[in-house]
């Protein structure tokens, strides 16, 4: 170890229910460090962390900082130790102002008795203005964007004088513009002596915040590399092992552009952002639609998908409008939607109450699910989308991220769609699995499915798409066949609403 | 390196459990049944008239918390069956009272229960007003409407083909209140377990949200869930008035309590998405039966009552909480 470690963690080990989680993992972290922490769900990242704030117990190995060994039995031993975990945005109060948030349990008092709200103020604004950010330490916190509430976590943890952050996917639920905020803050706090851990399954975003990365699988750290001079496929064999390098890359799928389209969008209007949206699918299409985060992606698939009325315009699915999403499930539109945990999962309930929920009608005979017949559909879907589960009857609760998404697309596989619509269908999604999850929705494309992508993962859209929609100011600003994109760069600035003639340029 | 003197400092959270929460209600029995049998076997408890009386007494709430399974499953709640009870109960009295055949009394009691089901249901799924609210109101309201039915007067029942069929008759020696509840017991299980109603009933408790964007109307569901309550209540009003062939105003008074116990008891989510009906009936007969061996120890009403309340906190406390495997 070097003078400069702050933190060095040395064959952690950590065992549950006798199967090794972590098999000698060596981590470390120099002072005003950015390090990413990378690999597929289950490769032991989190539990690596949970070791670090003292959530967990390590079975063995030794963590010294600052070069003294110190014993994270329990979070508030990580936390004198100056560890601090930023989470997004659940750990806040959103009925309490942002001092009030930074300073809970710990508010600064008079006489020992009464809350110095004063003081607390003051404090907080201090903080906030070292960060260079402009909140109002008064503001309730519930009133703030979500960006926003990553900054409080942030300044809480300065508040207790942390020195080593581990933030877990901090942009997933960030706009372009917050991003950009946030990596500056991320450089100030380098340069201030703070030393970081950055987990995120984005590429792009590791290599141009951090200075090392270190990749896990399988509970074993396999590379740890300066940022400087890798790439995005070296990190990628990295997290698959080599030979496994999925295909992530476009394929030029030569789609049918004479088809009679099987979706029709006209002129659509929706009481949000939407103003003038007209575009068409061809069945065995898969169609990209980029924009920024709150553009009104979302908005658009949920109207395709009969949940959302339109204010005015057309949708027509096979020549006849969608009347509602009955009508839509029953015609072969599915949808994937945005947030698997809280719309597209049970939960508490088996993987095979999963994928049967949207299909319960067609194995119903006199009012009687018939489970021998269905339980050949669910077998065949977890085969098929090679779910990783102990059987059909695991909870959906406790398999990764990335299987968890694999249960709702072959829920929605199961009935044949012709309409598949995937909203952000990656989030949180490890590579290998994202890999896969491309690659059934392609061969689903190649047997005449017609597929509508939202992602604000540009990469993803670029590795999936035939033709690519950009959203902007409530229209379809540009219609890019991917062939003629040569580069993420010339998609960015579309989106941004860049080279695109005056009268459509709006603000983002 | 570390010796291994670390590792159990916390419990870990992905040891494999054995699910005893799913068979607690089972547990309690078998400890209820021995200590009662200890106790006061020598005093009757263990007669077959005994364990018979218990199964009938029970029959009531048995029907009622089956319906209430359902419910909670959906995620939702219903406080007012216990005065529907008693509304159905003195709407079958009154139609035989008038001469009508006992069939007709049948149907326009299920009726009054299920227009105080649709009732509940259109406030909770169209409106949108929480069901514990909606439920409670309607509780109180429907309660008073029983008084002012006949200004708490009781109406006697002299059909004798009622009154058998419904609660003091048998079959084959077995009383007929006691196959009342194992039907309507074995029709609920096989509906919560085998059908898509069922299905969708816990998917609804389980995650709404989810459910909607899997084409389940869950609003409908609902619906058909306060039905359910409705009708159960109001056949269990017509088995009281079967059993003391007479109708009364405050039958059914705390049954919503007894049947939500025997449910959650029973190992069903407070918090929706898990449903058990073999599960209710054994947490009904458990709940009988501890009534049953308090009355024989020769316990006071009131203390029977603080009893009954501490199990629904002991079951609520033991129960499963959302977000447990």
């Amino acid at each position: 170890m070097t003078a400069a470690d702050v933190l060095q963690m040395t064959d952690i080990r950590k065992s549950f229910a006798s199967i090794p989680v972590l098999k000698r993992v060596s981590f470390s972290l120099r002072k005003g460090e950015v390090h990413a922490l990378m690999g597929g769900n289950g490769a032991g990242k989190s539990t690596l962390m949970k070791i670090l704030t003292g959530v967990y117990t390590k079975d063995g190995g030794t963590i010294l900082i600052d070069g003294q060994p110190v014993e994270l039995n329990n979070t508030t031993a990580a936390e004198r130790a100056g560890i601090a975990m930023i989470f997004q945005e659940f750990s806040l109060v959103p009925t309490l102002t942002v001092a009030q948030n930074i300073w809970l349990k710990r508010e600064p008092r008079i006489a020992g008795t009464f809350i110095n709200n004063a003081e607390m103020v003051r404090r907080s604004r201090e903080i906030l203005q070292e960060l260079g950010v402009d909140i109002d330490p008064e503001t309730l916190v519930g009133t703030l964007p979500v960006g926003y509430m990553q900054i409080v976590e942030i300044a809480k943890a300065l508040s207790k004088k942390a020195r080593i952050l581990v933030m877990d996917e901090p942009t997933s639920s960030l706009s372009e513009a917050e991003t950009e905020a946030l990596f500056d803050l991320v450089n100030k706090l380098r340069t201030s002596g703070i030393s970081i851990v950055y987990i995120s399954h984005r590429m792009a975003e590791i290599l141009t915040i951090c200075d090392r990365v270190t990749v896990m699988r399988d509970g074993e750290g396999v590379m740890t590399e300066d940022c400087v001079g890798l790439t995005v496929d070296r990190i990628v064999e990295a997290m698959l092992g080599a030979g496994n390098t999925a295909s992530f890359e476009w394929q030029d799928r030569a789609p049918r552009a004479d088809a009679t389209p099987i979706l029709s969008v006209r002129n659509l209007r929706l009481p949000s952002r939407v103003n003038d949206v007209s575009f068409d699918i061809r069945p065995g299409e898969i169609v990209g639609l980029a924009g920024l985060m709150g553009s009104g992606r979302t908005e658009i698939a949920e109207t395709i998908f009969g949940r959302r009325a339109p204010v005015s315009g057309e949708i027509t699915f096979d020549g006849r409008p969608v009347r509602n999403q009955a009508d839509a499930i029953d015609r072969g539109i599915a949808l994937v939607p945005e947030d698997r945990r809280k719309m597209g999962l049970v939960l508490d309930h088996s993987v095979r109450d999963n994928v049967l929920l949207p299909n319960l009608a067609r194995f119903t005979r006199a009012f009687m699910v018939q489970d021998t017949e269905a339980l050949k559909t669910v077998t065949r879907t977890i085969r098929d989308l090679s779910i990783k589960t102990d059987g059909p009857d695991k909870l959906a609760r406790l398999l990764s991220g990335g299987n968890q998404q694999k249960i709702v697309l072959g829920k929605w596989l199961a009935r044949d769609p012709r309409l598949l619509i995937l909203d952000e269908p990656t989030i949180g999604v490890d590579i290998g699995a994202k890999s896969e999850i491309v690659e059934t929705v392609r061969s689903m494309a190649d047997k005449g499915m017609a597929v509508l992508v939202i992602s604000s993962e540009l990469e993803e859209l670029m590795a999936i798409s035939d033709r690519i929609l950009v959203l902007h100011g409530g229209r379809i600003v540009q219609d890019m066949n991917r062939r003629d994109l040569n580069s993420e760069e010339e998609l960015h600035h579309a989106i941004q609403g860049h080279h695109i003639g005056p009268s459509d340029h709006v603000a983002a | 390196m570390q010796s291994k003197a670390t590792i159990s400092a916390r419990p870990t959270m992905s040891l494999p459990k054995l699910n005893w929460q799913n068979y607690i209600v089972y547990i309690f029995f078998v400890i209820v049944l021995g200590f009662f049998a200890v106790t006061i076997g020598d005093k009757g408890f263990l007669t077959v008239t005994n364990l018979f009386n218990i199964a009938r007494t029970t029959a009531m709430i048995t029907v009622i918390a089956v319906a209430m399974t359902f419910i909670i499953s959906a995620g939702e709640l219903d406080l007012s069956v216990g005065s529907t009870t008693a509304l159905a109960a003195l709407v079958c009295a009154l139609v035989m009272q008038s001469g009508y055949p006992w069939p007709l009394a049948f149907v326009a009691a299920i009726a009054s229960g299920l227009i105080v089901g649709s009732l509940n249901g259109f406030f909770v799924t169209v409106i949108g007003i929480p069901s514990f609210l909606v439920t409670l109101g309607m509780m109180q309201f429907i309660r008073g409407l029983d008084m002012r039915i006949t200004y708490t007067n009781p109406v006697s029942v002299s059909n004798q083909s009622f009154n058998s069929l419904f609660g003091s008759g048998k079959l084959f020696g077995v009383p007929s209140l006691l196959i009342w509840s194992v039907v309507i017991a074995l029709v609920g299980h096989i509906v919560l377990k085998y059908t898509s109603f069922g299905r969708e009933i816990l998917a609804t408790g389980g995650n709404r949200q989810a459910a909607e964007y899997s084409g389940v109307k869950t609003r409908r569901v609902k619906f058909y869930g306060f039905l359910l309550t409705g009708a159960a209540a109001a056949l269990a009003g017509m088995l009281y008035t079967g059993m003391m062939q007479t109708a009364r105003f405050n039958f059914g008074e705390g049954a919503e309590l007894m049947a939500i116990a025997a449910v959650i008891l029973g190992g069903t989510s407070l918090f929706g998405g898990k449903g058990t009906i073999l599960g209710t009936f054994a947490g009904s007969l458990l709940i009988g039966t501890i009534n049953n061996g308090l009355i024989i120890m020769g316990l006071d009403v009131s203390e029977q009552m603080m009893i009954a309340g501490a199990i629904i906190i002991v079951a609520v406390a033991f129960g499963k909480k959302p977000g447990q495997a």
